[in-house]
């Protein structure tokens, strides 16, 4: 096939789909994708060298955590946006 | 022991060549893939057709984000200077992502309902205003070539480190870089985006491999403790001014700088023409928000060669090239000389250099699309053709690419890596015609243009005035010795807030002066009711969240025999 099969509820005049997010999905994706935001941009809180892990100076291995978790909050926010958009089917 | 008698090692040569050659003939037969009925206009050359799904757009902007350059110079900086200078771009990489999610989708939708090609197209048609659109396409244009010429400065550390950097004739010495750009401008000619999007396959599958040895090895043979213990003792080790070496962590002195470089980095990331023209290339919405979720894994790669800056400390990594000058570039091509044999150091190289001629493709094509749209066909041919167009690309990416080639043998290289730096203060100028327009129309088209006029020439004028002492470390008779000759400008990205000591990023300054302009002009223009020009956009063309069927059907038409592919909706 070359195209998807329309999504149910959004006809040839394609209103659903374009439609804006619900106010309640905004919020839920915009906490999401600010808290890695807020945890690197608060230096101060991980110049640390101490507690270390496996040799890694805290500054390090946080920041590196940080790379791991980012993933989930942005696909999280991914599933809400998704989930929201079937719900308006 | 690192050779530096000029000797050329054999088997590292042969690998690399044989991964060239790979990838050359990858180049070339990119064309016949997935593509439309011809390459005859901006469209399929210059942007692939706009097709691509999550996994080639992952590897296509992963291809395109994460360098040679920053494969190079990252962990270079945190060799010579540590954690502020280099670890910032762990942040830097991590923060861009939840920013490019919110805003991307919907400069994809406008994008692909109005036609555009590149974000100078958005700003011409959302503000009716030429000059505007002039001004982000040049500023584009300008902060992309030495970013390509560093792409080559990550090249030729990798000929250097093989032995093929030595003195003697200029020309012999860089045949091997001109053959490879040859090469490369010869199937970004003929097969456009499609070309890169194909070879950052084998790129990436060359770096992960490079990347998860390496750090076993690193962990196995230095061991991480003594690697963060070695680097730490070089950082705080005064230099003979008495100021410390480098940062191992950061402290009062240094939040802001760290801060400002890793946040202003990551908004500055997709200004770049060549992060648009990926995204651009996309198929649709949902592609864009996946690959945001999913690029971070690059970063995680991006962090650990970071520290390979380090092991190389802790190893005693000699960085003495050929010409017997200390080049902190060399760093990581030496450190894998050191603990690899020969050719598995071969496949590194490889990989360094085929992440080199992925993103120098990408940028080229992206000064080329720009270049062809804002330019040519808005000051010198009104009425060009689609094909006419694709021709002006291909030919402009050639230019570009050629510029980029003088850029990076005829300048000094650490002259080169500060352009970079100033690259990003300048594109960081077109941010709030951008990103802003994406959402309202509230500022003045002429306040944008005169606030990105006072950001560029306050950002250039006071990087100009970063002075550093332009020392030089050669090896004689076995013993370094420090020259200092003079002073050199655009020596550091960092100067002092105004009215404060804290140094931050040139960059987000600058953009700071920029915004406090527009904003001001704009409400004095409002207020006199000067003429705002028509909106050529609509405001449902922004958030068409599902993907957009009118659009695929388009973008399925114009690249008719394209494999089928549904795009898919919702969270699969």
């Amino acid at each position: 096939m070359t195209t998807n099969p329309t999504p149910a509820g959004s006809g040839e005049g394609g209103a659903p789909s374009t439609r804006p997010l619900p106010a309640a999905t905004k919020v839920a994706v915009g906490v999401l994708l600010a808290i890695p935001l807020v945890a690197l941009a608060l230096v101060p809180t991980y110049s640390h060298e101490t507690p270390a892990l496996w040799g890694f100076p805290f500054f390090y291995w946080y920041q590196l955590l940080w790379v791991i978790l980012t993933p989930l909050f942005t696909w999280s926010a991914y599933l809400v946006i998704a989930r929201a958009r079937r719900g308006g089917r | 022991m690192i050779l530096a008698d000029g000797s050329v090692n054999g088997v590292e040569l042969g690998v690399v060549i044989f991964f060239f050659l790979v990838v050359s003939v990858g180049g070339f037969l990119a064309a016949k893939w997935r593509r439309g009925p011809n390459l005859h206009s901006l469209d399929e050359w210059g942007l692939g057709g706009r097709g691509f799904g999550t996994v080639v757009t992952w590897f296509l902007l992963g291809g395109d984000l994460y360098t040679a350059y920053t494969f190079v110079a990252v962990p270079a900086a945190m060799f010579a200077t540590g954690a502020v200078s280099g670890f910032f771009a762990v942040p830097y990489t991590i923060v861009a992502y939840p920013i490019i999610f919110i805003f991307m989708p919907r400069m994809w939708s406008v994008a692909h309902r109005n036609g555009y090609v590149t974000v100078a197209d958005f700003v011409r048609g959302r503000y009716d205003s030429r000059g505007l659109a002039l001004a982000v396409a040049v500023t584009g244009i300008l902060a992309t070539m030495p970013y390509i010429a560093l792409q080559l400065v990550g090249i030729q550390a990798v000929l250097d480190t093989m032995g093929l950097g030595g003195s003697g004739n200029w020309f012999v010495r860089d045949l091997p870089l001109i053959i490879a750009f040859a090469v490369l401008a010869a199937y970004t000619y003929s097969s456009g985006l499609r070309a890169p999007a194909l070879i950052a396959f084998v790129k990436d599958l060359l770096i992960y491999i490079v990347i998860i040895v390496a750090i076993i090895y690193v962990g196995a043979k230095i061991g991480f403790g003594d690697m963060f213990t070695a680097a730490k003792t070089k950082m705080t080790t005064p230099t003979p001014t008495g100021a410390a070496t480098g940062t191992f962590i950061t402290n009062d002195s240094s939040y802001w700088a760290y801060g400002t470089l890793a946040f202003g980095s990551a908004l500055a990331l997709f200004m770049y023409p060549h992060a648009m023209t990926a995204v651009l290339s996309s198929r649709s919405r949902a592609v864009i928000r996946r690959n945001a979720a999913i690029l971070p894994a690059y970063s995680l790669m991006l962090a650990l060669l970071a520290l390979l800056g380090f092991a190389a400390i802790a190893n005693k990594t000699s960085v003495f090239g050929q010409d017997g000058t200390a080049n902190a570039q060399l760093a990581v091509p030496h450190l894998f000389q050191q603990l690899f044999p020969s050719w598995f150091a071969g496949v590194c190289f490889a990989a360094i250099g085929i992440g080199a001629l992925v993103p120098a493709a990408i940028m080229s094509i992206a000064a080329a699309n720009l270049f062809t749209r804002n330019i040519y066909r808005e000051f010198i041919k009104r009425d060009a053709s689609p094909k006419h167009e694709a021709q002006v690309g291909k030919i402009v990416s050639l230019i570009v690419k050629f510029g980029a080639l003088v850029f990076a043998l005829g300048l000094d290289r650490q002259n080169a890596i500060n352009f970079q730096l100033l690259g990003g203060v300048w594109i960081l100028q077109t941010i709030l015609s951008i990103v802003a327009g994406l959402y309202t129309r509230w500022f003045h088209r002429w306040a944008l243009l005169i606030g990105w006029a006072v950001g560029m020439v306050y950002g250039t004028v006071v990087a100009y005035q970063q002075q550093v002492p332009n020392a030089k470390v050669k090896l004689v008779n076995g013993e370094p010795v420090t020259t200092v000759d003079g002073m050199r400008h655009f020596g550091s990205s960092l100067a002092k807030f105004p009215f404060t000591d804290q140094k931050v990023y040139i960059a987000v300054t600058a953009l700071l002066l920029n915004i406090i302009v527009a904003t001001v002009l704009t409400i004095v223009l409002r207020a006199i009711k000067a003429p705002a020009g028509v909106d050529a956009t609509a405001a449902d063309q922004y958030h068409s969240d599902a993907p957009d069927e009118r659009v695929l059907v388009t973008a399925r038409r114009e690249t008719a025999g394209a494999e089928p592919d549904s795009p898919a909706s919702g969270g699969r």
